[in-house]
């Protein structure tokens, strides 16, 4: 419904908007106008069946929804004095959100607060990063920035405690959409952890959650960014994280998608200079006719830098997962040492995995490996638990608790890995 | 400090030169008369003349595959190429005898000679030389076991009922651009017919050549192996240097009937273009075989040559039990660009497939892994294992790796591997510090990689094989 | 046999060897000592002709040739073998192909007849006993999967079959168990002769207890700081390399 955004566009007033916002935004509209949403026979979206999407209307989700502070608790964790930032429907919620006075100059809040404070930090960045081509969706993000959350950690500041994004769909009416923009800075020797939710207040609601997060991480800086994406079984999720990294920077991320009834992430890495970090960690877990895609991208453009990459799945029911790990290796790059792993384990008939682990080399003297499997779980292991007393079922939630935990314990930050394993026991009916 | 790697010599493509031979031509262009004239010309039934004007129906409504590929060219003009054209002197031939002495002589410099004595023991060679097939060795012999192997216009005219049933059964006319295409104007080709129970005494092989200039080549092959039957099948290729590119699309179809096992090799060594990436071969090309129950599929290719190669040796694993492999090695040098693997189709119980695919990259080369593992909902306990190894010489050159996996059955079990590398500086130095010399340095560590491939290949090809391993890298790198 | 004269090479700019002067004669072993980081395996390494060091001075004279102006393989060819330090890895290459490739390259130039793989059998054989090994080693691929020992042993084995005239030997004792030691020290034992000449590189004295020396020598800061018999080995064992490397300067 390309013409109905463009028309929408055209019918918004932005008399506040700052000058240099203006053209970012229309250059997406034009974008998205020109090329609109990506279609099945585009290589890179070839089994997210997006239609579902594209071809439905949604509305801009209405403000105002009124969410209690309880409403919300069962999304937040880790310590009361964490930076919690909550947002309804993709508009920052300033009496459920916490800021405490962050060190060093340190910010975290509303991007439209900071948009109207016409912040110079934000003017360098927002929406220079994820590029507009990459599709009709980010083209459509952009076009509509207007709330979201914006972190900037100054040059050589070290935020002891994770910010928390939390974004809740509140479900009010059905057909709605929401399009979150976040931007996250790390400047030069920061260190900064981040923690992004992606929750619903309504289970059974169709909706659309069309999120993009910028994070450009400074020389030297160290970044732990986790993205748990927990929408309604019926809704529709679409997620860009596009990072850039300079010189000895290290970014490590970590995503669990285990909602929606269609949910992509597509996480793009650029790694802009000689001796970078880069660590993607992910675990998908689906269920029911669920479909969840991820796409990353790896971009070694210098010499020097290591990323590596493992990416698990659980598949039950008659859903459906998609992977999709991108590696490329441009000349100039040489010694690069890039490892992706991509493992998945099918638990029923009905459930199915496409996996495209793929490699792009352009450097001879460069250290590239990728690894995919698929499979259930290890009849032998299986019989090894039960002669010694446990029930197959049992002994079928333990070892699949096993395969999926191992990725969540590369999560650095304890309280963040708890949650994560709790969430993954939880889901797999694994007791405690 | 250039690498030792980057300084070795240009060596020239030894297969370029042309022969003088009179040819019988069509005009250029394609139309319903030119598919009516090249089944005139041989005298093919009205059946086989529709199947071919269907084909050509289905391919004008289709397009040239540009967005997938790794490859990039510029759009082929299909009016500008001749689809026909014969050695004048082909006729129906009595024995290789009647073949023209300057078509034996041709063969012989390209190191297959056709003329019996001198054929390789125990290898049956049909040659085709541009549209048609010029001689077929130790047909008699084979024929005692039942075994039926002659060119593709021979099997039309005197096995009607098998190349009715079986052709098109696997790679339908409509099954993509090229296959279409060659579906539409295919001029000759192979065909092998294994009675059930028997196993070829031999190793049948296939030499093709592209000589005249500016005509296409559109050979299609077919071979089925009867119940319990086996056969092992080897194709080697080559033409002449020119600066226009030629087309190549061929087709091979496989049927592997229960327990029965084809095994179809390739050295394919076509003309590559020069190192400014002027001429050369377009190597459009679809192989594919269906496996029966217990059934056995192994394709083994070597690919050195073309300008570009399009080709996705493929099984579809019908049956229970049954068997694909695929093991490739390719080459790109120059500005060669490779888009090449594998599709293993999982569709009955217990079917396995192996991939081991050796990717080598040197000068301004492109190569790319491109291959499908796909276990349908019924494939109970189906397997996999994928080996994907990359290696670089030079830094303008490029690796690619598109594997797309497809589970659909729980019970499957599927492994996946890819690595890059590159010849190390200090692998070199050893080998030189033990006497070798630059050359067979590299020629030595790059056989090493290859080894899993070229154990699979005959032992006369495996020796060829190396040989134009060395020979294909040498020179543009750097 | 060999002449070397004020020898200094560099690497990556630093300059690793300042003035290297030894002569080596036939039928000689002489043993070369220092602390990490004193020049003992870029010295072996330039003799080799390693491409990453760079000769920066000095000259190196064997058998009346100037042995800086050839390029790997004719040193080896000539006769010069290194057993490496870390025996590099050459996948999906049999260790019979690899070495009967090497020992028929050196073979031609010494102007002999090739071996062909039964000949070649035939002198393997006999080699295989000089490393008490099978002849199941042949078949697997170069140094792939090879232990640390296994690795040092091949080394031994591979300069059993190319007979040469100067071998270096590059802290062929370092990783190895006791036994591994005997074995690889009975080796280079076994293949002195009268018209070769072996340079031993290490670390530790307990290697020579086992090939012993005629000259030790003591390199420090890239320069041979002292030279004795192999007494001196012993000193350096209880008095610890401090004790060479105090008096700077001296060469």
């Amino acid at each position: 419904m390309t013409a109905t955004w463009v028309r929408r566009f055209d019918a918004t007033a932005t008399p506040d908007e700052p000058e240099w916002l203006r053209p970012v935004r229309r250059a997406a509209i034009d974008r998205f106008a020109g090329t609109g949403f990506p279609a099945p026979r585009d290589e890179e979206w070839r089994f997210t069946p997006v239609a579902a999407i594209t071809q439905a209307e949604f509305e801009p989700a209405r403000p105002g929804s009124r969410v209690s502070r309880d409403a919300i608790a069962p999304f937040v964790f880790g310590h009361a004095e964490w930076p919690l930032l909550v947002f309804i429907d993709g508009r920052f919620d300033a009496s459920l959100s916490m800021v405490p006075a962050l060190p060093g100059g340190a910010r975290a809040g509303s991007l439209a607060e900071a948009i109207t404070a016409g912040d110079a930090t934000l003017a360098r960045h927002l929406g220079h990063h994820a590029p507009v081509e990459s599709s009709g969706f980010t083209a459509l993000n952009t076009a509509f920035i207007q709330d979201g959350a914006f972190v900037h950690v100054p040059a050589g500041v070290e935020l002891a405690m994770p910010v928390h994004l939390v974004f809740v769909s509140s479900g009010e009416t059905e057909g709605t959409v929401a399009q979150p923009r976040n931007l996250i800075v790390i400047e030069a020797a920061a260190r900064a952890s981040v923690v992004e939710s992606y929750v619903t207040l309504a289970p059974g609601r169709r909706y659309f959650t069309n999120a993009v997060t910028e994070v450009v991480s400074g020389e030297g800086a160290w970044t732990e960014h986790t993205r748990i994406q927990r929408e309604s079984d019926s809704a529709y999720h679409i997620g860009l994280t596009h990072v850039e990294q300079a010189a000895g920077s290290h970014y490590r991320s970590f995503t669990l998608a285990m909602g929606g009834a269609i949910a992509r992430h597509n996480l793009h890495v650029r790694l802009n200079a000689p001796r970078i970090e880069t660590l993607l960690y992910g675990l998908y877990l689906t269920r029911g006719d669920q479909l969840v895609d991820n796409h990353t991208a790896i971009h070694h453009d210098h010499p020097d830098c290591n990323s590596w990459e493992v990416y698990k799945g659980v598949m039950a029911g008659e859903s459906r997962a998609v992977f999709n790990g991108k590696v490329l290796v441009r000349p100039e790059a040489q010694k690069t040492d890039a490892k992706q792993t991509n493992r998945n384990l099918l638990l029923s008939d009905g459930a199915r995995v496409h996996t495209k682990p793929q490699l792009e080399i352009f450097a001879d003297d460069v250290k590239c490996t990728h690894g995919a499997t698929v499979g259930r779980l290890d009849d032998v292991a299986l019989f090894y638990l039960r002669s010694r007393g446990i029930d197959a079922a049992t002994a079928r939630v333990l070892l699949t608790y096993a395969f999926a935990a191992e990725v969540v314990e590369e999560v650095a930050l304890e309280p963040v890995r708890l949650e994560l394993e709790r969430l993954v026991r939880e889901r797999l009916g694994a007791g405690d | 400090m250039s690498s030792p790697v980057e300084t070795l010599v240009n060596n020239e493509y030894k297969y370029g030169f042309v022969t003088d031979i009179d040819a019988d031509a069509a005009p250029r262009g394609l139309n319903d008369e030119t598919i009516r004239l090249i089944s005139a010309k041989k005298g093919e039934p009205d059946w086989l003349l529709d199947w071919r004007l269907r084909a050509f129906r289905g391919w004008q409504k289709m397009s040239e595959p540009h967005s997938w590929p790794n490859i990039h060219y510029d759009p082929i003009d299909y009016q500008d190429i001749i689809y026909y054209s014969a050695p004048r002197t082909a006729k129906p031939l009595g024995s290789l005898d009647e073949v023209d002495p300057k078509l034996l002589e041709t063969y012989t410099k390209l190191g297959i000679p056709l003329s019996e004595q001198k054929v390789l023991a125990g290898v049956a060679v049909d040659a085709i030389f541009d549209s048609v097939s010029v001689g077929t060795s130790y047909k008699a012999r084979l024929l005692e076991e039942g075994i039926i192997f002659c060119s593709f216009g021979e099997a039309v005219r005197e096995h009607p009922d098998l190349v009715r049933t079986y052709l098109g059964s696997v790679v339908p006319a409509s099954d993509n651009f090229f296959a279409a295409l060659n579906a539409a104007v295919f001029s000759d080709g192979s065909f092998v017919y294994v009675p059930k129970g028997v196993k070829c005494p031999m190793e049948l092989s296939t030499y093709f050549r592209i000589n005249a200039e500016g005509t296409g080549q559109f050979e299609r092959t077919l071979i089925i192996a009867d119940e319990g039957a086996s056969v092992s099948y080897l194709e080697g290729c080559t033409a002449p240097r020119r600066d226009t590119n030629q087309l190549h699309a061929a087709v091979v179809e496989l049927v592997a009937l229960d327990r029965a096992s084809i095994k179809y090799s390739t050295v394919q060594n076509w003309y590559a273009g020069d190192e400014n990436g002027v001429g050369g071969i377009y190597n459009f090309v679809t192989k594919r075989g269906t496996a029966q129950t217990g059934a056995k599929i192994s394709w083994t290719q070597v690919e050195t040559g073309s300008a570009i190669t399009w080709k996705y040796p493929s099984v579809i694993l019908q049956g229970d039990d049954s068997v694909g492999e695929f093991y490739s090695v390719a080459v790109v040098n120059g500005r060669q660009q490779a888009d090449t693997g594998t599709k293993m189709i999982h569709m009955g119980r217990n079917t396995r497939s192996t991939i081991v695919s050796k990717g080598i990259s040197a000068g301004r080369g492109q190569n790319s892994y491109r291959g499908q593992v796909k276990v349908l909902p019924r494939a109970e306990g189906a397997r996999n294992y994928t080996q994907c190894d990359s290696m670089l010489i030079g830094n303008r050159c490029g690796a690619h790796t598109f594997p797309y996996i497809d589970v659909q059955n729980p019970s499957a079990s599927l492994e996946h591997e890819a690595s890059t590398s590159k010849i190390g500086e200090d692998q070199l130095f050893y080998c030189k510090q033990r006497g070798l010399n630059t050359e067979n340095a590299i020629s030595m560590i790059v056989n090493g990689f290859c080894k899993e491939v070229f154990k699979e290949l005959p032992m006369e090809f495996a020796v060829e094989a190396q040989k134009l391993l060395g020979i294909s890298l040498e020179g543009s790198v750097g | 046999m060999l002449e070397i004269r004020g020898l200094r090479a560099s690497a990556g700019g630093n300059e690793i060897l300042r003035g290297i002067d030894l002569t080596v004669n036939a039928g000689e072993v002489h043993a070369i000592m220092g602390p990490n980081g004193s020049g003992k395996s870029t010295l072996a390494q330039v003799l080799a002709g390693h491409p990453a060091y760079e000769v920066t001075g000095g000259r190196v004279s064997y058998l009346g040739q100037d042995l800086l102006e050839m390029e790997p393989e004719e040193r080896a060819q000539a006769g010069v073998f290194l057993a490496f330090q870390y025996p590099v890895e050459i996948p999906g290459v049999s260790n019979a192909y690899f070495l009967r490739a090497a020992c028929n390259e050196i073979r031609k130039a010494r102007g002999l007849e090739e071996l062909d793989p039964m000949d070649f059998l035939d002198v393997l054989e006999e080699k295989l006993k000089v490393v008490e090994w099978g002849p199941e080693i042949m078949s697997r691929a170069v140094n792939s999967g090879f232990s640390g020992g296994e690795k040092k042993r091949n080394e031994i084995l591979q300069m059993a079959v190319l007979e040469p005239r100067l071998a270096v030997l590059d802290e062929t004792d370092s990783g190895l168990d006791i036994d591994a030691l005997r074995i690889v020290a009975g080796g280079v034992n076994r293949l002195r002769r009268p018209d070769n000449a072996t340079i031993v590189v290490t670390h530790y004295q307990r290697l020579l207890n086992y090939i012993v020396p005629d000259y030790v020598h003591v390199l420090s800061g890239g320069r041979i700081v002292r030279s004795g018999g192999k007494e001196l080995a012993l000193e350096l064992e209880a008095r610890g390399y401090d004790w060479v490397e105090a008096p700077a300067g001296v060469a």
